[in-house]
């Protein structure tokens, strides 16, 4: 009895042996394969992506405008050069920084994501510029016309977007809601404080521009220092209010018709204890500052023809010499400006599966 | 007793391993970060590309042992279905093992990014900047990898039915044991 017992087991057992051997042959495949979709995110629809901050920006903007940059849609491009005072060189090894002649293709712009919203309709003006090494390297910024953020954070930026989303029947974010963000998030204070001063300008040419985000520039010994960075303009400021909705561009046109406008960058160096990760707090205004150079432009041209159409001024885009901060929106910054950039050149692309189509008139 | 023969030579194992390590790892770093905004996405962006350069570098170091030393041969009892699916989808590891760092590379070309593979690194462009080209590389560059990712499943899959079911040397071959006769 015993030994007829034992000797079925050892048959089901070897024939179990046999299937268990197939397991594992669809097994290990599949787990490996759930890894992946893990890893992608396909199981987690709750993490935060750069489409996903992107499908957000675009439900704000009320529409897909193809082509168009998902955020500061509205823009002109423009050339120009930048001419380094060598007088960061003790900081940063970056051949920008050296003395000489650096060629820049850029971009103005107003933040929002509709490319035919008008000037006035915010008061937030951007500058982004690449520079071109001799060696080939870029610098690539991206620079707003506020001293500081709204947020410090990725996630906090997402719930701003979601809180700031129009409301179907006003069409308009739902007070309540925006209210409730603020309420959620005191370190937007300095940055509301000065949207209420905020007047939108009538010119890009009288505004300054800052980085906002911390990076660190690295020096020939491989020392790091920690700075922030601002566009000064030559240009007077003005308290002109710009008349109809497309001001801006024309504006751009007139004064670089009598001249090319320039800029001056001024680095800021953090002191200790000064954050790097949160953009939402200026550093006190004594830090030492150095005048890096000047930023010169000589020509604008549209957007839709430009050269910086193409051009993603992913903030990440560093030569040598620079790099980035601990700064959190700076990698998301990346990976947003990634998304919108494969989508925008989808379009242009006219790829199946885009909201490509109509192509752009003006 | 096997005949020497009866095994990839030993630089064809070392880099079958090492580069099957690098190209899982690729994969998954890539899918890893387009699904990140945090810090994580920037440092896997700067480990990505320096990994995909040495994966083509290896590729055709790898493909040159390959000419020069033929893999032993499958066992001839093998059914003519699977000696063909094994002849198509090792060529088509190759082949993508070299198309992926290749499209990658012309990707970042055509969109007019500097090519960098450290801090101070840079490679040429291979293609002149137009965003048209970038859009289109861009999204070859994530269907070949799924492309990969399926073709190594099953080439894992594969592997394991001859070294579970099959029992017949072939695994063996590849991580060194000497099959039992
Ligand atoms: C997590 C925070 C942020 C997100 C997700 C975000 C997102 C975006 C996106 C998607 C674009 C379009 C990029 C393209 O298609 O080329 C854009 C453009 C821009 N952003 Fe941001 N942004 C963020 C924070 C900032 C900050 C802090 C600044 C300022 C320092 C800034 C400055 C700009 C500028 C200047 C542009 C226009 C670039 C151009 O003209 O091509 N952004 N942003
Ligand atoms: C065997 C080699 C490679 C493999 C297996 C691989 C795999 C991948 C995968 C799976 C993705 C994600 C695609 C998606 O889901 O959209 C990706 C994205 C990417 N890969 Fe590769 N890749 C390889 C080589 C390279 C090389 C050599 C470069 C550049 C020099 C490169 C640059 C990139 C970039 C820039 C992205 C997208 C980043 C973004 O859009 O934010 N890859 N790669």
């Amino acid at each position: 009895m015993g030994s007829n017992w034992s000797g079925s087991l050892h048959r089901m057992m070897r024939r179990a042996g046999g299937w268990w051997r197939y397991g594992v042959i669809a097994g290990v495949p599949l787990a490996v394969a759930a890894a992946w979709a893990y890893t992608a995110g396909w199981l987690a629809p709750g993490r935060l992506t750069a489409p996903r901050i992107i499908d957000q920006i675009q439900v704000n903007s009320g529409s897909v405008y193809p082509g168009y940059r998902r955020a500061h849609a509205k823009g002109v491009c423009v050339i120009g050069h930048f001419v380094g005072s060598g007088a960061l060189q003790p900081y940063s090894t970056a051949q920008v920084f050296m003395q000489g002649d650096i060629p820049v293709v850029g971009r103005f712009a107003i933040a929002g994501g509709n490319p035919y919203a008008p000037d006035g309709s915010v008061p937030v003006r951007s500058m982004a510029l690449r520079l071109t090494q001799p060696n080939g390297q870029q610098w690539r910024t991206g620079m707003n016309s506020m001293p500081v953020n709204a947020v410090a954070t990725p996630q906090a930026f997402f719930e701003q977007l979601q809180a700031q989303q129009p409301d179907p029947a006003t069409g308009k974010p739902d007070p309540a809601r925006l209210a409730a963000f603020f309420a959620a998030h005191p370190e937007t204070a300095p940055f509301r404080a000065w949207a209420k001063m905020a007047r939108p300008s009538a010119s890009f040419a009288t505004n300054s521009y800052w980085s906002l985000n911390a990076f660190e520039l690295v020096d020939a010994q491989g020392a790091k220092h920690a700075v922030r960075w601002r566009m000064v303009p030559e240009s007077a400021a003005e308290d002109a209010k710009g008349q109809g909705d497309n001001y801006l561009a024309a504006d751009l046109v007139q004064r670089l018709a009598a001249g090319p406008l320039r800029w001056h960058l001024r680095v800021t160096f953090a002191e200790p204890g000064d954050p790097t990760a949160d953009a939402t707090k200026a550093w006190p205004a004594d830090r030492r500052e150095i005048d890096a150079g000047m930023l010169e432009l000589t020509g604008t041209t549209p957007q839709d023809s430009g050269a910086c159409r193409d051009i993603n001024y992913d903030p990440l885009v560093l030569p040598d010499g620079i790099q980035a901060s601990d700064d959190p929106l700076l990698p998301a910054r990346s990976a947003a400006y990634a998304a919108s950039y494969l989508r925008r050149t989808s379009e242009e692309a006219h790829l199946p599966g885009t909201a490509a189509g109509k192509k752009e008139t003006r | 007793m096997a005949r020497p023969t009866d095994m990839f030579v030993w630089p064809a194992r070392l880099l079958h391993w090492l580069m099957a390590a690098m190209i899982l790892a690729m994969l998954f770093i890539g899918v890893g970060m387009v699904a990140s905004v945090s810090e994580r996405h920037d440092w896997l962006v700067r480990v990505h590309k320096p990994l995909g350069i040495a994966i083509l570098l290896l590729a055709v170091l790898r493909l040159a042992v390959r000419l020069r030393h033929p893999p032993p041969p499958l066992p001839a009892d093998l059914p003519l279905l699977q000696r063909w699916a094994a002849f198509a989808s090792h060529w088509l590891l190759y082949a993508l093992m070299l198309a992926l760092p290749l499209v990658g590379w012309a990707m970042l070309s055509a969109g007019g990014y500097p090519v960098m593979l450290s801090h101070s690194l840079r490679l040429p462009a291979i293609l002149p900047a137009n965003g048209v080209a970038f859009a289109v590389l861009r999204h070859l560059h994530a269907w070949l990898a799924v492309l990969l990712f399926v073709t190594f499943l099953a080439h894992l899959g594969a592997a394991l039915y001859h070294g579970l079911v099959r029992r017949d040397g072939v695994l063996g071959s590849m991580v060194g044991w000497r099959p039992r006769r």
